[in-house]
């Protein structure tokens, strides 16, 4: 299970003229959620009274939470699976996956109305274990604490031996490096467990996720009204989580001037066929069942959506995946991935504000700039805080390493 | 609750293969409904669009909106189909007009379902159904998801999106507090001048209802929308026009919350799925393993390259 032998801070330049730019957009989108908590919902959002659930919701949420799945497929993979070939993607993986959690709380934040409330599902006699929100709830809080602990071996990785606390706080130095000594070796003892767990409570909530509308069918149009929801979702994590180490990994590659790694990308796109395969299989099959292709031609958002998620971005992109040729050229794959990752932005937002068409619509929901504005402001954040990451932390793997 | 399995939902090709596959077992089809419970029949043949019971309403629930007096005397709002929001718990559209060419008149407000889907659906529980048939809220617990208002079939329930610090759900309350609990029944009730309202207990006035069809035939749709429909509601309706042209959706005899509850219960029966799920990861990473150690060559090392 030690994984930490190749990977390295990374070292480059962290405001980059690319950088700048991206922290002046980030400022200006975050500055839209500092005006939502002060002035409230209406004054930033287009939700309504029949709209309750919007972007924030569709993408901050639930594309944040299926978009954060490389963290336990890749885990999956190399600890219970055993493919310890893909060693270097565990790290990354890990990190976004942390990132993507921590930043799918911080954006719920933003759209709920009572968000000191946040902590409300945690209290006992506050559990409703009728609610399929209260089960994603609970397991995303438990499984952001895992991720948490998972990543605690890499910051002692880089600090033990070397904590050097600013100022007063240095005479605490020998406290924390024995704290962070006897954390390191315990955790190296009982880590599988909380791998196994996390695997679990992703499974658990990435399904969830899929059955939140299934209680609204008389709302949802017929392309997305299928009690499989959760079998829909469960299995598109699967292989979205490998797309994004695909695309993550590329996208870091390109900021740090390193090559693409392919040595472990295209032996890991050849396993995204047959979890993509399984989704397309399962919601095909779920069409044929339901006879809901009789609606593909409707004159209806969702039904133009599902051809340009499912259609366009999940079996064109299935098809690239199973192409050899595809998985060894960077480009193609970095596109293919790229297909897919949008595939599921895509599709997450069409199941909680395209195919939700309410009987008493007075108005239709488009999702405001300001809502626009928050949700990149906070894809920025976490690209922002990653690069932060990556060069204070071994995360990615050591250029040398790679020689 | 035999009826809940009975199902019919028209243009839902969709619903009805689901419902194959939950087979209407749900907690919410356990729950013991009060059979004393109330309800109110609404005989939408009577209605004149007064809104008068819209002016009690606002009357009755002091933290809404304060509205003039005379602004509930405008019947020129009704000219546009409304719903109810922040401001208002009930209201009073106008669908055209029935086979008489008199203008048709429906109210609305929270439907007080036997299964309520933002019952099923709060993260928090702060949603309850007492035991006479009220479905009230309790805005201490909210955390503001808005999930109840997605769940809710008749999307009953509105939200505060303006008030900035700690907005609230709103919806009718049945009067619970201010009426029921003291043995009144509901102000828009008490205020109705045609006697579109009847409150009493809800198995009489299904009674009653089924008495008004058979007794003037050609006068009433023959169905009391909200015995039946998903799953069953505390408010019934009689209409003269169809009921979906007067604002009253075909949603199939389903409750809400059997079609996930089911899911979730399944999921955690006993922990076992989820403790299942830990004990096979577990064990095919210890097999795995051993085998590796113990010399034999990874099958899994060929092969993946690509």
């Amino acid at each position: 299970m030690d994984v930490h032998d190749h990977a390295a801070p990374v070292k480059k330049k962290f405001f980059t003229p690319g950088m700048k730019a991206l922290t002046a957009v980030m400022l200006s989108g975050l500055a839209l959620g500092l005006y939502r908590m002060l002035f409230g919902l209406r004054a930033v959002t287009n939700l309504n009274d029949q709209y309750p659930l919007g972007l924030w919701i569709g993408v901050d949420v639930a594309t944040g939470v299926a978009l954060a799945a490389g963290g336990f497929t890749s885990s999956a993979l190399v600890y219970i699976f055993n493919r310890e070939h893909f060693h270097a993607v565990i790290r990354p993986a890990l990190l976004t996956a942390l990132l993507g959690y921590t930043f799918v709380g911080i954006g719920l934040m933003f759209d709920l109305g009572r968000w000191y409330n946040i902590w409300h599902p945690a209290v006992p006699f506050m559990w409703q274990g009728n609610s399929v929100l209260f089960e994603v709830g609970m397991c995303v809080m438990i499984y952001l604490a895992v991720l948490y602990i998972e990543f605690v071996p890499v910051v002692c990785e880089r600090f033990i031996g070397r904590v050097n606390l600013p100022g007063v706080l240095g005479r605490f130095n020998d406290g924390v490096d024995i704290a962070l000594r006897f954390a390191d070796h315990i955790l190296g003892k009982i880590m599988f467990l909380f791998i196994i767990a996390g695997i679990v409570l992703s499974c658990l909530h990435q399904s969830s996720l899929g059955t939140l509308m299934v209680i609204a069918p008389h709302k949802m149009h017929p392309l997305y009204r299928s009690q499989l929801g959760p079998l829909f979702f469960l299995t598109s994590a699967f292989a979205v989580g490998l797309c994004m180490i695909i695309f993550e990994s590329m996208i870091a590659g390109r900021a740090f001037g390193r090559k693409p790694e392919m040595h472990v990308l295209t032996p890991l796109a050849k396993i995204i066929p047959y979890l993509l395969g399984l989704y397309i299989a399962v919601k095909l099959g779920d069409m044929l069942w339901r006879k809901s292709y009789l609606y593909l031609m409707d004159d209806h958002p969702a039904a133009f959506m599902f051809w340009i998620e499912f259609g366009l971005l999940t079996v064109a992109p299935f098809f690239m995946f199973m192409s050899s040729d595809v998985r060894r050229s960077p480009r193609s794959l970095f596109i293919a991935a790229s297909m897919y990752v949008a595939g599921i932005l895509l599709n997450r937002s069409t199941v909680f504000f395209i195919a939700y068409q309410p009987f008493y619509a007075v108005k239709a929901y488009v999702p405001a700039i300001g809502e626009f504005a928050l949700t990149v402001g906070l894809i920025l954040t976490i690209v922002f805080v990653y690069r932060a990451l990556v060069t204070l932390l071994p995360v990615l793997p050591s250029v040398e390493s790679r020689r | 609750m035999k009826i809940a399995r009975r199902l019919f939902l028209k243009k839902a090709a969709g619903v009805s293969g689901a419902l194959l596959l939950c087979g209407g077992k749900s907690d919410a089809s356990r729950l013991q409904v009060n059979p004393d419970q109330y309800g109110v029949l609404v005989d939408t043949t009577r209605c004149v669009g007064c809104r008068k019971c819209e002016k009690a309403c606002n009357e009755i629930n002091e933290d809404l909106p304060r509205r003039p007096a005379e602004w509930f005397k405008d019947e020129s709002v009704t000219q546009e189909l409304r719903r109810m929001d922040y401001s208002a718990y009930t209201v009073v559209n106008r669908y055209g007009s029935d086979l008489s060419g008199k203008p048709y008149f429906a109210k609305f407000q929270c439907m007080h379902c036997l299964y309520p889907a933002c019952v099923s659906a709060c993260i928090v529980g702060a949603f309850s159904r007492e035991p006479n048939g009220a479905v009230i809220y309790d805005a201490w617990k909210c955390i503001g998801c808005r999930y109840c208002m997605a769940a809710c079939p008749f999307q009953v329930p509105a939200y505060e999106y303006g008030n900035v610090l700690a907005p609230k759900v709103r919806k009718c309350t049945f009067c619970f507090e201010t009426r029921l609990v003291k043995g009144g029944v509901p102000a828009c009730v008490e205020a109705c001048p045609m006697e579109v309202m009847t409150f009493g207990k809800r198995t009489a006035l299904i009674t009653l209802g089924r008495e008004r069809i058979r007794k003037s035939p050609g006068q009433y749709v023959p169905h009391i929308y909200g015995e039946q429909e998903v799953g069953g509601t505390s408010w019934l309706y009689l209409s003269a026009i169809p009921f979906e042209a007067a604002g009253l959706p075909a949603l199939g005899y389903h409750p809400a919350p059997g079609f996930t509850e089911p899911i979730q219960h399944a999921i955690f029966k006993w922990f076992l799925p989820p403790l299942g799920l830990y004990a096979t990861l577990g064990g095919i990473m210890w097999w795995l393993r051993k085998r590796k150690t113990s010399g034999h060559p990874d099958p899994d090392a060929n092969g993946i390259e690509g």
